[in-house]
């Protein structure tokens, strides 16, 4: 009995797999034969990151390393332009960047070159920025983690940070 | 009194193995349980690259996977050497997507349909005209929920 058990189980032990299946959560934006015109967005609230085929980061302009973007990323959501966003810590009040947390949007747009690891890693970043931002408010406002909330106090703070990220079709953007 | 005599010691009484069974079944059902087989046999190469902000994939009934990346060695013969989509078992052209996935869709009952969500499994290497190909391709048959499969781990360990 005992070996017949051994042997079910020396199988399963080696067939077993497990791995959890993990990853990034992305919603697309639905399909549109006709072009739509954007919405006009002030081009402060704006943070527009490329990445180009050699896998470099250009964030508003500039040349930047990734390690750095989740920090650039949080001073932009983070700016509080307008004064309006009582909860936000930044308060920069930096001219050039979001007015408030719920008009700033990060543009994101690939090369066709860009490599999928840099481009996750991009994604990642950013939606750390976002985490932490969340993280940090609900710490402030209810003394625990986001994760720990009610359902309720939860949306409130997503709605405090709302995560907005929007693709642009990848270009050859060239070198 | 005699009767109270000291037990003369004949080393530690051998462990009863009287529960091994017990113990073996016991490990049975556990891998039994959470044994997940293969479903499909990977062509591509497969390295997925590493994120720290993931969720898991719950629901394994609503999730269509696609894979991507590099030919294994005994494929390149066949197909070269250049990244390829992989649905189910077989090699697939960007324009099977669409239809790979309406099909999954079909599949799923119908007041589960939106919560559908397609797992894309990619090399780290490969670029990302190929997958904004397959992501335009889901766009156009309307599967919206995606979900970019990582694993766990420092995002800029490797790099520079």
């Amino acid at each position: 009995m005992a070996d017949i058990a051994f042997l079910l189980l020396i199988f399963f032990l080696v067939t077993t797999t497990m791995d959890v299946d993990s990853g990034i959560n992305r919603k697309l934006p639905p399909w549109n034969d006709e072009q739509v015109d954007p919405p006009p967005i002030k081009e402060k609230n704006i943070f527009t990151v490329l990445v180009n085929s050699k896998d470099q980061l250009l964030v508003e302009e500039e040349y930047m390393d990734i390690e750095q973007l989740r920090g650039a990323a949080k001073r932009f959501v983070n700016n509080n332009g307008d004064g309006s966003c009582d909860y936000c810590t930044g308060a920069l009040r930096s001219p050039t960047s979001s007015v408030n947390p719920e008009k700033a949007i990060i543009s994101l747009q690939n090369d066709r070159g860009t490599s999928y690891e840099t481009y996750i890693a991009v994604q990642n970043e950013l939606a750390a920025a976002y985490n932490e931002l969340r993280e940090d408010l609900a710490q402030r406002r209810y003394g625990v983690s986001y994760k720990d909330l009610g359902e309720e106090a939860r949306k409130e703070i997503k709605d405090a940070y709302p995560q907005k990220i929007s693709e642009a079709e990848p270009v050859s953007l060239g070198n | 009194m005699a009767k109270f005599k000291k037990k003369t010691g004949g080393g530690a009484p051998g462990i009863s193995t009287a529960s091994l069974p017990d113990i073996v079944f016991m490990l049975l059902f556990f891998f039994m349980v959470t044994t997940v087989m293969r479903e499909v046999t990977l062509k591509v190469e497969n390295k997925k690259p590493k994120a720290t902000e993931i969720k898991k994939l719950e629901r394994k009934s609503l999730v269509t996977y696609i894979y991507v990346g590099k030919p294994k060695a005994q494929y390149i013969a066949q197909v070269g050497s250049e990244p390829r989509i992989q649905l189910n078992d077989a090699f697939a052209r960007v324009k099977d997507v669409q239809n790979h996935v309406i099909t999954a869709r079909e599949e799923i009952n119908e007041a589960e349909r939106p919560l559908m969500t397609v797992s894309i499994k990619a090399d780290s290497e490969v670029k990302m005209g190929l997958i904004s190909d397959i992501k335009q391709e889901l766009r156009k048959a309307n599967t919206l929920k995606l979900n970019y499969s990582t694993r766990k781990g420092e995002v800029y360990g490797d790099k520079g």
